[in-house]
């Protein structure tokens, strides 16, 4: 017994089984079924704009944990998980090189330069979107009308603006169309490949919330806040919007609401925090499309709650159990 | 059905008891030398009241001290000291041992008689129990008298048996409230009677329905009741056994008595009922030896001073070589680099990992998943502290709380990125207290 090999470590001995794999496999599974609508509506080119989307993502990670002989970190797939959410972002007509430029800038100005995963202060498929956004703004607004396949027999697609922008005010398509993404002649409802079929991202939901990845909070007060908003100052607004349930189905909000203002790096991890989060990205988001210059506001609004998140977890970071208030004082 | 009493927070790892919760005590077999060292509780070291080639009997004490925090140590066995010199324990450092060689007769001690508790002054029983050696079984050993002499002891109104035994693979308080309830329940009448009052709890986590149905059935008629608590990690912590319980929050700095609350152990009842009914002090132990590189998993009722090598050698030696072995459980248990070791009060198991189970994965970055902050029963932000300590930053630290850290390592158990959180947490806690320490001190002297 003398010459037993044993390691002595400081607690807790056991570990529970679980990693960061596991967390970027569970929201890949909850990306799916936005994934399979895209391409049903869309048709083949929304798949390979997002082939192209993982593949650049993943690409340039892999280089530059190797150019700069770190750590290679694709292994965890969060990269994954960025090229799919930028992809989501984007037309399905849009010209690959944009697509590959933004995930540059995604992945390598937002999370490389910064350190890597879980260093990034700001969501990398979120930077990659405005960045290419304000880069091509008339390619990233130009929505296709219809399916586009690889090879089409016929080069010219009907394309146009989002439901949002003033042309489209007095045609609003139905509830049924927004929650479906798709018009009763089985034409695409216009938008990005991933934020139109609110179905899709509902079921998303539904697997983040039953596998614990995320918690409602930050969703639930996104919206919720957007929803207020539109009934209080709806009709104030520049293009006046009058059905708050409607608002909320339209453009980018329930995509954000769900994947982009969840991520864990760049979201406070606090209760209350997470709540001022989702309110904040509501209002932001109103602000914006009510009397802002663009048409939709998701992303910025997203992009500048990420940035106050470490203020406001230090605002609400929790008392210590059994925390009795000083005496003294007011 | 009422919902099982919990607090907010915590993890629920596999509690690995099936192997050894269904088995009964075994008694192991005395050996020849047995080792005690003059520490073996929190406090003050005892000094030796017995000298080389001294005869000792059953229940002698052998070691004692003036000091306030402290408990006595008796001899487990009779036979003659053959030497008293440091010796290594299970924190890893070395300790001054009194080593007694083991006549095989266990001659009682002349002092040993037992005493009707309902006919003494209840003042007095903090002081028996203190001549018994009486300390916390659970694992935290603190001298059990001192609990029973709170400052203002008419404030206290209730007396909890933390039987919640919340780390994992551990049976021995299970196996002790089967086959020995009575002991349990007179132990906890007696601290009853010290205080004069009859608001007995005993609080079991749900995954020991057998020894929820037994308690109750002997509690009945008696006043105690039976608490039923969700099983969930750290449940058997004081401070959340007391809110689980009375939904009383002991806050940061102060103690359960304050509260008006006593927390007591299971088995540390049974060595109070021990001394009244029989006048024996603590001399035996009931230690878990579990984990799959052991030949035979089971609870033993060990004579305390008997070595870890020797039990692990009676039980069949190791089926498979272990990569780790540990004195407690997998949560706040401490891992061993030597068995040449004694049993002491506290030792409430034996518990060996295989090199595989024994890996500690390599730390990623941190993803903030938050997961930490929901698993910590004390609302704090591990993710932040570890930054914090880690950059050395002490005010930091001390800002957010670091001292009310109770070490239960659900933190580290639930980080994806296996991060050390804890690990790091523990040290920055130290030295934050340090910090506080020497700034008091200068307080009190400017």
């Amino acid at each position: 017994m003398e010459n037993l090999k044993l390691s002595v470590s400081s607690t807790p001995h056991i570990r529970e089984k679980n990693s960061i794999q596991d967390v970027m496999l569970d929201v890949i599974i909850a990306l799916m079924p936005v994934a399979f609508a895209a391409v049903l509506l869309f048709g083949q080119r929304a798949f390979a704009v997002m082939l192209v989307s993982v593949i650049s993502c993943v690409g340039f990670e892999w280089l530059y944990t190797a150019l700069t002989h770190q750590k290679r970190t694709i292994g965890d797939f969060s990269a994954v998980v960025t090229g799919l959410l930028f992809a989501f972002c984007l037309p399905a007509n849009v010209p690959y090189y944009i697509v590959v430029i933004g995930a540059f800038v995604a992945i390598i100005v937002a999370k490389q330069f910064f350190g890597g995963i879980g260093q990034n202060f700001m969501n990398p498929a979120l930077v990659g979107r405005v960045f290419v956004l304000a880069s091509f703004p008339v390619a990233l607004t130009n929505f296709p009308w219809d399916k586009i396949n690889l090879f089409p027999k016929t080069a010219e697609v009907l394309t146009g603006a989002t439901p949002l922008s003033k042309e489209w005010v007095d045609a609003a398509p139905s509830l049924k169309t927004q929650f479906l993404g798709v018009f009763e002649g089985g034409a695409p409802l216009p938008g990005c490949i991933g934020e139109t079929c609110a179905l899709a991202i509902l079921i998303g939901l539904a697997y983040l919330l039953i596998r614990k990845v995320i918690s409602i909070r930050i969703p639930l007060s996104f919206v919720g806040s957007v929803f207020v908003m539109t009934l209080l100052f709806g009709n104030n607004a520049v293009v006046s919007v009058q059905n708050p349930l409607a608002a909320v189905l339209s453009g980018g909000i329930l995509l954000g609401a769900v994947f982009m203002a969840t991520d864990y790096v760049t979201t406070p991890t606090t209760v209350w925090g997470q709540v001022i989060f989702g309110i904040g990205c509501g209002v932001i988001t109103c602000i914006i499309r009510f009397w802002g210059g663009y048409p939709e506001g998701v992303s910025f609004a997203i992009l500048l709650m990420n940035i106050l998140t470490p203020l406001i977890e230090k605002w609400t970071a929790p008392k210590p159990f059994g925390y009795v208030k000083e005496r003294g004082g007011k | 059905m009422l919902k099982h009493l919990s607090f907010k927070g915590g993890v629920h790892p596999n509690d690995n008891k099936k192997q050894t919760s269904g088995k009964k005590i075994e008694i192991l077999e005395v050996p020849k030398i047995l080792t005690y060292p003059v520490q073996q509780h929190l406090g003050a070291p005892c000094t030796p009241c017995v000298q080389v080639g001294d005869y000792v009997k059953m229940g002698q004490k052998i070691a004692d001290s003036d000091a306030f925090v402290s408990a006595p140590i008796h001899a487990s066995v009779s036979g003659t000291v053959i030497d008293i010199k440091p010796c290594p324990v299970w924190n890893g450092t070395m300790v001054e041992s009194i080593i007694i060689e083991n006549d095989f007769t266990d001659t009682l001690d002349d002092s040993i008689k037992p005493i009707d508790y309902m006919s003494i002054d209840p003042d007095e029983i903090p002081g028996i129990v203190r001549d018994a050696g009486v300390v916390g079984m659970g694992g935290a050993t603190f001298p059990t008298h001192i609990k029973l002499n709170p400052p203002d002891k008419s404030k206290i109104d209730t007396i909890i048996i933390n039987a919640a035994e919340c780390e994992p693979y551990i049976t021995s308080d299970h196996r002790v409230m089967l086959e020995t309830p009575e002991e349990v329940i007179e132990g906890l009448q007696i601290i009853l009677k010290r205080f004069g009052i009859t608001n007995g709890h005993i609080a079991i986590e749900d995954n020991k329905p057998d020894a929820i149905a037994l308690m109750k059935e002997k509690c009945a008629g008696t006043g105690i009741s039976v608490d039923t608590l969700k099983k969930k990690y750290p449940q058997g912590s004081e401070k959340h056994l007391i809110y689980a319980v009375t939904k009383r929050k002991v806050a940061g700095g102060k103690l359960p008595a304050d509260v008006g609350v006593i927390v007591v152990n299971v088995d540390t009842c049974t060595a109070i009922a021990r001394k009244f009914k029989y006048g024996t002090p603590l001399m035996r132990r009931i230690v878990t030896v579990v984990g799959t590189p052991f030949e035979k998993e089971v609870n033993y009722n060990v004579r305390i001073g008997t070595g870890i090598d020797y039990i692990i050698e009676k039980n069949g030696g190791f089926r498979e070589e272990p990569g780790k072995v540990i004195i407690g459980g997998p949560m706040m248990g401490v891992a061993q680099f030597r068995l040449n070791i004694p049993v002491i009060k506290g030792t409430s198991a034996l518990l060996a990992f295989t090199p595989e189970e024994a890996k500690i994965p390599p730390e990623e970055n941190c993803i903030r998943c938050g997961k930490c902050v929901k698993n910590c029963p004390m609302n704090l932000m591990p993710l932040h502290l570890q930054q914090y300590a880690n950059a050395d930053n002490m005010e930091a630290c001390e800002k957010y709380n670091v001292t009310s850290c109770i070490e239960c390592g659900c933190c580290s158990y639930g980080c994806p990125s296996k991060r050390q959180l804890v690990q790091s947490i523990r040290i920055a806690k130290r030295k934050v207290m340090g910090i506080q320490r020497e700034r008091a001190q200068k307080g009190r002297q400017g």
